[in-house]
């Protein structure tokens, strides 16, 4: 494979094909539509499942009954569609089938726009739909990671029989970017589906796919159960990336494209002399907790930059629990944050904690 | 004639396809003959261990408790698209879904109208009461003008709560719809019929023909307020009349030609 | 490289939707790519399909981009007035700034940037291909951008190599007509002297 010039949702599309991906059902919005039209041309090509379904309500039953059939299936959809989503996620989620969606997300509340944002950070990492699920969600910043976590997701969506959100936002979506392609893992033939799944009882006791547990009891179990689970894959699954924190007094804490915008603007910061890094939560839930606490405990100060009014300054706040200063910054809307306004908090953050005022010039860089 | 041995030859069994569980449906209630019905002829087409049944919300909900098939339950409304899904992936298997009148012709509507105009290769067992049995009674998207129920306490008034839908007849215009009959169970020569439609409508998933639906009219005693007798006697009466039985679309070749039959 | 340098050089393209604005900036992602660089090209996106405004963004660098969008571009090529309206002001001081007189009826007010400024519809259209326009600009560019020029690696015979390998082969007989408006426009700007006003269409 070869690094090429790829749209982000053409590449995480692919990116699923080769993955071995099954089956894909959606339903057209923007700015995602891309990927949607990328599997409605490459899945018939090789023979797997291409449904538009009439809503993304509909969508998202149709992935749970791929799902319960044990086939590698998913969605993707934007903000709006995935908030109709919500209904199948749930169940989904109530009967630990294994499913992948990508929410690129747009401006909103309601129809919002279609510029990007991360305003749904609370909706996918918090729950969204009803009951005490969670789900994995990872947050891509690059094309490349992108392309990887989606396939990713197929394999930890099926290790821990769980929903795994691929939350990219508009302009990983639309934009393009160098990247490589993962090489093409056929699909798993229909006689290697899962134990559990549903694929006709031949010789053996019948499967259930279902959420219902009427007795409170007997649900309690099960909640309990699915706690356990989310127990283990919070302490096998956290990723985090930690960017220029070593010497860091102040550190940035982003996901997705508002990580990537933070490095731009930590770069210049650093060009003059404030020792700045970022921490990027790569995995929402789990959230990396012991990361970024180890964090609050070096820097004298952490600036949240969010594409949202401050949805995961919530989880820093908990997590920081007033260690240090938690400042944030964010764009809502559609509205990005250009790096000079990410720097300009930055530079706020160093004046009032202390942090600028023996900041050498070190690194002398002419503008 | 009295003098005969007695017979050892077993004329009434549990199918295969049914578990040895007692239901939760009310005394007289139609569901159970439906659930035998559909059994009998999951043994009879021998696929017991080749079909998947998608169970909905309602009183039908528990269904997968029932049937002796890998068994799927979907969310209010949603099962002919989870049944898409099981499908499209599975399709040599044969799927059905069991569905109410509140699941299939309110809150999935848009769902069951899209299953059929995309001609998915499922089969659809429609059970329509006229009524929310599950919820205690309320009124349905089936329920007849002037029926009583506890969201309509004064009658289902068209001027504001709207008319029935009659679901066989909409969706039979839709080109993806293969076979779209409505039988009764109100009756012993009604329930023999269904069970041919029921047949019918597997062999046209078998034969790869379309999409396939039996609406069955159904009682609900309990929350009718009528003995079972009655409330048989009150479909036969009351709910033919609005939902008359017959067949909407048959698709050419399923039934061996024969004089008289109807189109 | 341990974090996100400066990269060697950040790019908006604007003009009216149908000028092949994002096409030019694609072109020049994938000639960047094709030349061992690093790259992004972001899309301005909106509900209009077609003839609305367009621009994108394209970050070329030596190694891994953190910001795809920029808010003081170190050069743009303006396609026409609006565009010029919203971009002459935010240009970095100091940067390039590449005008395609031909639909900008003013001068370029700023006295800090080194302004290119080419009739590039008239010089497309003169070359045989109207629709060329951005492809002209884009060589004006090239040819003008310090760290671009500087790098060598992107030539129009670069570009043009890297345009038989994107362009969909029933396309491809227009390959030397866009090495002739790169070449041109690469001419014109090495032509057009420094902070010269336009002369307006």
């Amino acid at each position: 494979m070869a690094v090429e010039l790829l749209k982000g949702n053409v590449a995480f599309a692919e990116a699923a094909v080769r993955a071995g991906c099954e089956a894909y059902f959606g339903y057209p919005i923007t700015p995602q539509t891309e990927a949607l039209e990328h599997m409605a041309k490459r899945m018939p090509e090789l023979g797997r499942v291409f449904v538009q379904a009439e809503s993304e309500v509909a969508a998202i039953n149709m992935v749970y009954g791929a799902a319960a059939a044990g086939a590698r299936v998913m969605t993707s959809s934007s903000s709006p569609g995935v908030s109709l989503m919500m209904e199948g996620i749930s169940y989904i989620a109530g009967s630990e089938v294994p499913a992948v969606v990508v929410d690129v997300m747009r401006g909103g509340p309601g129809l919002g726009n279609i510029a990007p944002a991360q305003c749904d950070y609370l909706q996918m990492v918090k729950g969204g739909g009803h009951g005490d699920y969670r789900s994995i969600v990872l947050a891509p910043s690059t094309v490349q990671e992108l392309i990887d976590h989606t396939v990713l997701a197929f394999d930890l969506a099926e290790a821990w029989r769980t929903i795994v959100v691929v939350l990219a936002d508009g302009s990983l979506g639309q934009m393009m970017e160098g990247a490589e392609l993962p090489p093409m893992r056929p699909p798993r033939p229909p006689s290697e589906r899962a134990a559990w799944a549903l694929t006709g009882a031949i010789g053996r006791p019948t499967n259930l796919v279902s959420s219902i547990h009427l007795e409170p009891s007997e649900e309690e179990a099960f909640n309990q159960r699915l706690q356990a689970k989310y127990a283990a894959i919070e302490a096998a699954e956290v990723r985090v990336e930690e960017h220029l924190t070593g010497d860091a007094r102040i550190a940035v804490v982003a996901f997705g494209t508002a990580a990537r915008l933070a490095k731009t603007a930590i770069a210049a910061a650093r060009d003059d002399g404030l020792a700045v890094g970022v921490l990027r939560p790569i995995t929402l839930d789990p959230f990396p907790t012991a990361a970024l606490r180890a964090l609050a405990e070096r820097v004298d100060g952490l600036l949240v930059v969010e594409m949202n009014a401050g949805q995961m300054l919530q989880d820093v706040q908990r997590v920081v629990a007033e260690r240090v200063p938690v400042r944030f910054f964010g764009r809502t809307g559609g509205v990005m944050p250009m790096p000079e306004e990410i720097g300009a908090a930055i530079r706020e953050l160093a004046h009032e904690v202390g942090a600028a005022d023996d900041a050498a010039p070190w690194q002398e860089v002419p503008a | 004639m009295t003098t005969a041995p007695l017979a050892t030859t077993p004329v009434y069994e549990r199918p295969d396809a049914l578990t040895d569980v007692p239901t939760h449906y009310c005394p007289g209630c139609t569901h159970g003959i439906a659930h035998r019905l559909i059994a009998e002829v999951i043994d009879e087409l021998g696929v017991r261990e080749t079909t998947i049944g998608v169970a909905s919300v309602g009183c039908s909900v528990f269904a997968y408790r029932y049937f002796a098939t890998d068994f799927a339950q979907a969310a209010h409304g949603r099962a002919p698209a989870m049944a898409t899904g099981l499908k499209r992936v599975s399709p040599e298997r044969l799927v059905f879904t069991y569905q109410g009148d509140g699941d299939l012709a309110s809150i999935g509507a848009a769902e069951i109208l899209h299953a059929a105009a995309r001609g998915e290769a499922i089969t659809v067992f429609f059970l329509n009461n006229a009524t929310y049995g599950m919820t205690g009674g309320q009124m349905a998207p089936t329920s007849l003008i002037g029926q009583k129920t506890t969201s309509s306490p004064l009658g289902r008034d068209a001027a504001s709560q709207g008319s029935p839908i009659r679901m066989s007849e909409l969706i039979a215009q839709l080109d993806g719809a293969a076979y779209v009959v409505r039988r009764s169970l109100h009756d012993v020569v009604q329930i023999k019929r269904a069970k041919k439609a029921i047949r019918e409508a597997f062999e046209v998933q078998q034969r790869g023909l379309g999409f396939a639906m039996v609406e069955l009219l159904s009682s609900c005693p309990t929350n009718w307020g009528m003995a079972p007798d009655e409330a048989l006697g009150w479909i036969r009466d009351a709910m033919v009349p609005a939902y008359p039985l017959g067949d909407f679309k048959v698709p050419e070749g399923l039934r061996p030609a024969r004089k008289g039959a109807h189109a | 490289m341990t974090h996100a340098e400066r990269p060697i050089a950040d790019v908006v393209i604007a003009g009216f939707g149908g000028q092949g604005v994002l096409f030019a900036g694609q072109l020049l992602a994938h000639a960047a790519l094709d030349a061992g660089l690093h790259t992004t090209w972001f899309p301005s996106y909106g509900p209009e399909m077609r003839g609305g405004t367009a621009n994108c963004t394209v970050v070329v660098a030596d190694g891994p981009i953190g910001s795809p969008v920029v808010g003081r571009p170190q050069a743009a090529i303006v396609l026409n007035l609006p565009s010029l309206d919203r971009y002459e002001p935010l240009v970095a001081p100091g940067g390039l700034l590449v005008v395609n007189t031909s639909l900008v009826d003013r001068a370029v007010a700023r006295d800090d940037l080194d302004v290119v400024a080419i009739p590039a519809d008239d010089v497309a259209a003169e070359l045989g291909h109207p629709k060329l326009t951005n492809v002209v600009l884009l060589g004006a560019l090239l040819a003008r951008h310090p760290a671009l020029r500087a790098l060598g690696r992107l030539t129009p015979e670069h570009l043009a190599t890297t345009l038989a390998r994107v362009l969909p082969e029933r396309h491809h007989h227009l390959l030397g007509a866009n090495r002739a408006a790169l070449e041109r426009g690469a001419e014109l700007a090495g032509a057009a002297p420094a902070a010269v006003a336009p002369t307006g269409a």
